[in-house]
């Protein structure tokens, strides 16, 4: 069954993938395909819950619907896979019906910005207190690879059989631009700074968006002759640019062209309830409770 | 100096569950000293899994297993592993959710 170099250590008995501990055993191996880079993301999150110290009773995960939205299936956290485009709603309903919880919001492109693009927008205005980790493979992978509103212009879709003409969203300038404290991108080459930045935007308080880019070697590559899943890792490797504090207006994504990525944006805004607390507590004054505050305290 | 004690050992080693790997290659592409390669069997699903080519180049990174998409491969350090085996430990050690 398995392949050790280690004589004496039985796999799974003595010594155990570290990530293990945190996925749903019994529904591994999962079902991206081969070349898939979500579940190096994944990985990358598990080991930054790891690294970020948090309790994982409170720790909440939303998913949509799509190749992404099946992470809360295989992460073994309190989790919540929710209709198409209604992760963010849903995960600010659990944010403020229980405060203590730190929500995370996993899902893919097409589910964050087209179905619930709405959502995401008026998430990051009122700077909810979620994490948003948007796994970017430019096109709506379980449905048959469709144009999403992040295609690049140029590649082939199915729905696209000359090249996409639409004008795709940049989305780190979307959500630096409705009001997110924190605004990153990595791709699936860069595990250790995306972990990094995944840890970080665990500990942050306030609205975290962080922008993977993944390939998808059976849907958006294969159609657009790009080679395997590794392939487009390497293409990620020879031409990302890490720049960190750059302006968000100018990491726009073209067909195959030059990947800025880094930390974008880390700034410091009161969240909803912090924002609803000092306001009622200002206009009603001692007839106001705030609300959450625990969590604030923490 | 004996022959023995100048032959060159790895400071680390990789465990793999065969059966849950794809085959995407990531492994083998960015292991940072090249240490692995295909193997020429397939697993039950039709792929060719990683195997230790160069066990002497092996760190022990766990690179590979960051990579990793399947959570199928990972690295560790033969310094953290004589760690994790106690010399008379009856119960297993499986990590349990922390």
């Amino acid at each position: 069954m398995s392949a050790t170099e280690a004589p004496g250590f039985k796999l799974g008995v003595d010594i155990d993938n570290p990530v293990m501990p945190y996925l749903r055993r019994d529904r591994i191996p999962h079902i991206w395909c081969p070349g898939c880079g979500i579940g190096t993301t994944v990985n990358c999150f598990a080991r930054a819950l790891t690294e970020s110290g948090l309790n994982l009773d409170e720790v909440a995960i939303v998913s949509g619907i799509g190749c992404t939205g099946r992470v809360a299936g295989y992460l073994n956290l309190d989790s919540f896979h929710t209709t198409h485009g209604r992760a963010i709603p849903f995960a600010t309903g659990l944010k403020l019906a229980n405060p203590k919880l730190k929500v995370v919001v996993y899902s893919g492109d097409g589910d964050l910005f087209a179905i619930g693009g709405n959502h995401f927008v008026h998430a990051a205005r009122r700077n909810m207190d979620i994490m948003v980790v948007c796994v970017n493979n430019f096109t709506y992978g379980m449905t048959g690879g469709q144009v999403a509103p992040t295609t690049p212009l140029g590649p082939t879709q199915t729905t696209m059989p000359y090249g996409n003409f639409e004008n795709p969203f940049n989305l780190p300038f979307l959500a630096d631009a409705c009001g997110a404290v924190y605004v990153a991108r990595w791709t699936v080459y860069h595990v250790k700074q995306l972990t990094r930045a995944m840890k970080e935007g665990l500990n942050k308080k306030g609205f975290v968006f962080i922008e993977a880019l993944s390939p998808c070697p059976t849907l958006y590559s294969r159609r657009n002759r790009l080679g395997d899943g590794v392939d487009q890792v390497k293409y990620y490797k020879e031409k990302s640019v890490i720049k960190n504090d750059a302006n968000t207006k100018d990491v726009a994504l073209g067909f195959q062209s030059e990947i800025i990525v880094g930390k974008f944006v880390d700034r410091e805004r009161p969240t909803w309830l912090e924002a609803m607390n000092e306001h009622l507590g200002r206009v009603l004054g001692e007839r106001y409770t705030p609300y959450g505050v625990t969590h604030v305290e923490d | 100096m004996s022959e023995a004690e100048t032959v060159r050992r790895g400071k680390g080693t990789i465990f793999l569950r065969i059966e849950i790997c794809k085959g995407c290659s990531y492994c083998i592409d960015f292991c940072p000293t090249h240490c692995l390669e295909f193997s020429r069997e397939f697993n039950r699903k039709g792929y060719h899994y990683p195997v230790l080519a160069r066990p002497e180049d092996c760190t022990g990174c766990d690179l590979c297993g960051l990579y990793c998409p399947d959570f199928a491969i990972f690295g560790v350090r033969f310094k953290d592993l004589e760690k994790l085996k106690p010399p008379q430990g009856p119960e297993p050690l499986i990590p349990t959710r922390p």
